[in-house]
């Protein structure tokens, strides 16, 4: 079998690495090989922020290629843009729709450019964009956007969603399991 | 059990795994959070040296007196240490000792992109360098032996994509922790010159024996499949080419220094093509090459600078890239990292950008300073150079006659880990430049960690907490006042007496880091009507702000899940757009 190469991007402090947590402890729970990759330091001040897991019966580098990706999860549109060539072709792709400005942005130097969505779909004819920010709302905790991401994908990896949200479950007890919980399942029910 | 965990969180496990007494280290990405591991673990004593050097030299102490010690930096580290490192590859150790030095290919959070393997060739002791963190776990292990039975530190070497990727960890039988005899032996650790003429010898001795030790060591391995393709690589170099090419034949080199001779030249013979896959410098290359054995490709084909990954190894072997090539969108607004919102070094920034100083600076958060739209920066070299680098500013301008006086900006954890002697020299010699020490109470760029002003040891719990200013006017410095740089116009009329005043000048700012301790105030808000979108307020540079509306003169908003309540921006605005509720505060919690 052939790595499954996940890639999830996001903003620093938007919870990309706990997701990617997740995705790597369910492929162990489910008896495959792991690797999970990113970067840290200078990318947490807000700045932009990419994450790696490869699942398979043996997986070598850690790193995924331009390309190569079967699913990019983005939990943010510029970033999902900025990240769209490491998509397979036919790859999937799931974004969140709320936007964060960039630090240039923010300073005026630079535009959110309007047309973000649509240069997506152009080259991305079936991504999906979903409101993670408004079902994590729902499910009790706007920073839980990470668990509606994930739950988001659930359906399409090469793990049953039983053992993520037991993953999920193991992870956040005592500390907002429920939410977190609903949060999973919020974003499951929009695939 | 198997459990998923990262390079460095491997090495701590298996430092407490393998009978490890004490643990040191300053951190710095990606070395940091192993000694936070052994913390988190609980089980060995471990603690944060104001620096490596210091880390390095107490490490060395707990091995005299019998323990197993571990010491952990970055590259950039090693350079510190390296004083010590080079005598106590002479003296040897006691108790087992690993130094763990974790490069950083590419540059991901690093000043400069530095091979550690150089520094195992100079001081001539072994090195290890796994290639995932499994191997991470067993190397420390196999480190500590190897150490023991040669009589040797042993440096443990990761990169960024060991150091930070994560994978799947078996844990072998533990070693009871014990702690022999506190070594006295003079000629072997009083480096007098008499005695390090002896042990010089004994090094090289040693060197030979070592060369013998990897030649035989499962720690070198030869993984023979199609003879066609030969590469010899290490680390994560190995994970790489193997992803290229999993059916080439493979002298993987766990031991990296000294090489196995004689292993290299039989596999060298055996294979049709000999390919060297090694990120950054030509390390093994040069020394195979001095063997008299042809090298294929090599560093002709693998460029010095930056990683190493599956395509490059393909690409340099011949091979067609990754089926799909594909291109990045251009033209998206970047999204560097940036100062967190609410966070104290904006609103100081904004000042010394305004009044257009010489600004040297230093290693921490409050570099991002240089980024625009602050540019507030001018130059940054290393660790607790901002104060040094400033007094030679300040003496060449004053023999050219220039009266500008240069400011020095430095965080806490950089004052204490190299910048105390700077200012030292600086009251000594009567220097002539502003100081500015940005007190946030933690290391903040690596995450916030703890120091010896912060008040807490990295276990958590209290500690002696030292006092910036006293600290200061014991160096001789007589000007030294406390300033809050959420206050624009106190901070720049400090900043405007502190340049006047002739000497040494140093400004402490008091100011927490806002996301080590949680701060949190109530939201700023924007008045539609009275903002007239002149954009002064985005000077802050804060990524709460934007601009709402289309049209000429775009309105500015506040995201409120971002919106930290500093009040920075509100201080650039001349309409008074800006509410900031009273209440809340920018104490530590
Ligand atoms: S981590 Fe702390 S010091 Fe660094 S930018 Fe954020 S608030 Fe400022
Ligand atoms: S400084 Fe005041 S008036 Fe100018 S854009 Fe900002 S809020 Fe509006």
């Amino acid at each position: 079998m052939k790595a499954f190469n996940i890639v999830i991007a996001g903003v620093g402090g938007q919870g990309v690495l706990m997701a990617s947590k997740v995705l790597a402890e369910s492929a162990l729970a489910s008896s495959m090989d792991v690797k999970q990759n990113e970067v840290h330091g200078m990318a947490q001040r807000g700045g932009s922020v990419i994450s790696f897991v490869r699942i398979g019966a043996k997986v070598h580098s850690p790193v995924v290629l331009p390309g190569t990706a079967d699913i990019l999860i983005s939990f943010e549109p510029l970033e999902a843009l900025r990240y769209l060539h490491y998509l397979k072709p036919g790859g999937k792709l799931v974004y969140n729709k709320a936007c964060i400005n960039p630090s240039t942005v923010a300073a005026g130097l630079a535009t959110y450019p309007g047309d973000v969505a649509q240069r997506i779909t152009a080259a991305c004819p079936d991504a999906r964009a979903i409101d993670a920010l408004q079902v994590a709302k729902e499910a009790g905790n706007a920073k839980a956007v990470n668990m509606v991401m994930v739950g988001s994908v659930m359906k399409g990896l090469p793990i049953d969603s039983e053992v993520v949200e037991g993953v999920v479950r193991e992870i956040s007890r005592g500390k907002g399991e429920d939410v977190n919980m609903a949060a999973l399942r919020g974003g499951a029910a929009t695939a | 059990m198997k459990k998923i965990i990262s390079g460095n969180e491997a090495i701590a496990l298996s430092f407490e795994d393998s009978g490890g007494v004490f643990a040191s280290g300053y951190p710095g990405t990606p070395s940091t959070e192993t000694l936070e591991e052994v913390a988190r673990l609980g089980n060995v004593y471990c603690e944060w040296a104001p620096n490596e050097k210091v880390g390095l030299e107490s490490a060395i102490g707990a091995s005299l007196a019998g323990g197993r010690a571990l010491a952990t930096m970055k590259h950039v580290g090693v350079n510190v240490a390296a004083d010590a490192l080079m005598t106590l590859t002479y003296t040897g150790v006691n108790a087992g000792l690993i130094l763990m030095a974790a490069d950083d290919p590419g540059m991901h959070s690093s000043q400069n992109e530095q091979d550690s393997r150089n520094y195992a060739k100079f001081a001539k002791i072994p090195m290890l360098d796994p290639a995932d963190s499994q191997e991470a776990y067993d190397y420390v292990r196999a480190g500590f032996e190897i150490s023991e039975r040669f009589d040797t530190p042993v440096m443990l070497r990761t990169t960024t994509r060991i150091s930070h990727a994560k994978g799947v960890v078996e844990q072998k039988g533990k070693v009871a922790a014990k702690v022999g005899e506190l070594a006295k032996d003079v000629p072997k650790y009083v480096m007098l010159p008499n005695f390090g003429k002896i042990k010089h010898v004994a090094v090289e001795e040693r060197l030979l024996k070592l060369q013998a030790f990897a030649e035989e060591s499962p720690l070198n391995r030869v993984e023979m499949n199609d003879p066609e393709l030969g590469i010899i690589t290490s680390g994560i170099s190995y994970q790489h080419a193997k992803e290229a090419f999993p059916q080439a034949s493979f002298l993987k080199l766990g031991l990296v220094h000294p090489l196995p001779e004689q292993k290299i030249r039989d596999f060298a013979s055996k294979v049709g093509r000999l390919m060297v896959v090694e990120e950054m410098d030509a390390i093994f290359e040069e020394q195979i090459r001095a063997m008299g054995i042809r090298v294929d490709i090599g560093k002709d084909r693998i460029s010095l600078c930056g990683e190493v990954c599956a395509d490059i190894v393909r690409e340099a072997a011949g091979a067609p890239a990754t089926s799909a090539k594909t291109t990045p969108a251009g033209d998206l607004p970047l999204r560097p990292p940036t100062f967190c919102p609410g966070c104290a070094h904006r609103g100081l920034y904004s000042i010394l950008s305004k009044l257009k100083v010489f600004v040297s600076g230093d290693i921490g958060c409050y570099t991002l300073g240089a980024l625009p739209p602050l540019s507030a920066m001018h130059t940054c070299i290393c660790m607790g150079a901002s104060i040094s680098a400033a007094h030679g500013i300040a003496k060449v301008n004053e023999i050219a006659g220039r009266t500008e006086k240069p400011v020095a900006v430095i965080g806490d954890s950089t004052f204490f880990h190299s910048g105390i002697t700077g200012l030292l020299s600086m009251s000594y010699n009567a220097g002539n430049a502003l100081v500015i020490i940005m007190d946030n109470r933690t290391t903040g760029m690596t995450g916030g960690q703890e120091n010896p002003g912060s008040g807490r040891h990295i276990q958590g719990n209290p500690a002696k907490e030292v006092d910036m200013v006293s600290l200061v006017k014991v160096l001789g410095i007589e000007n030294v006042f406390e300033i809050n740089s959420y206050d624009l116009k106190e901070t720049e009329a400090a900043i405007r007496r502190g340049l006047e005043t002739p000497g040494p000048y140093v400004l402490v700012d008091k100011n927490p880091c806002v996301l080590r301790y949680r701060v949190k105030k109530p939201l700023v808000q924007v008045s539609a009507e009275k903002c007239t979108g002149c954009r002064a307020c985005l000077k802050a540079s804060c990524v709460a702000l934007g601009l709402k509306g289309s049209g000429e003169k775009p309105k500015v908003s506040i995201d409120p899940n971002i919106c930290n309540g500093c009040g920075v921006c509100s201080q650039h605005c001349k309409f008074d757009a800006m509410t900031v509720a009273s209440g809340g505060s920018h104490e530590s919690i």
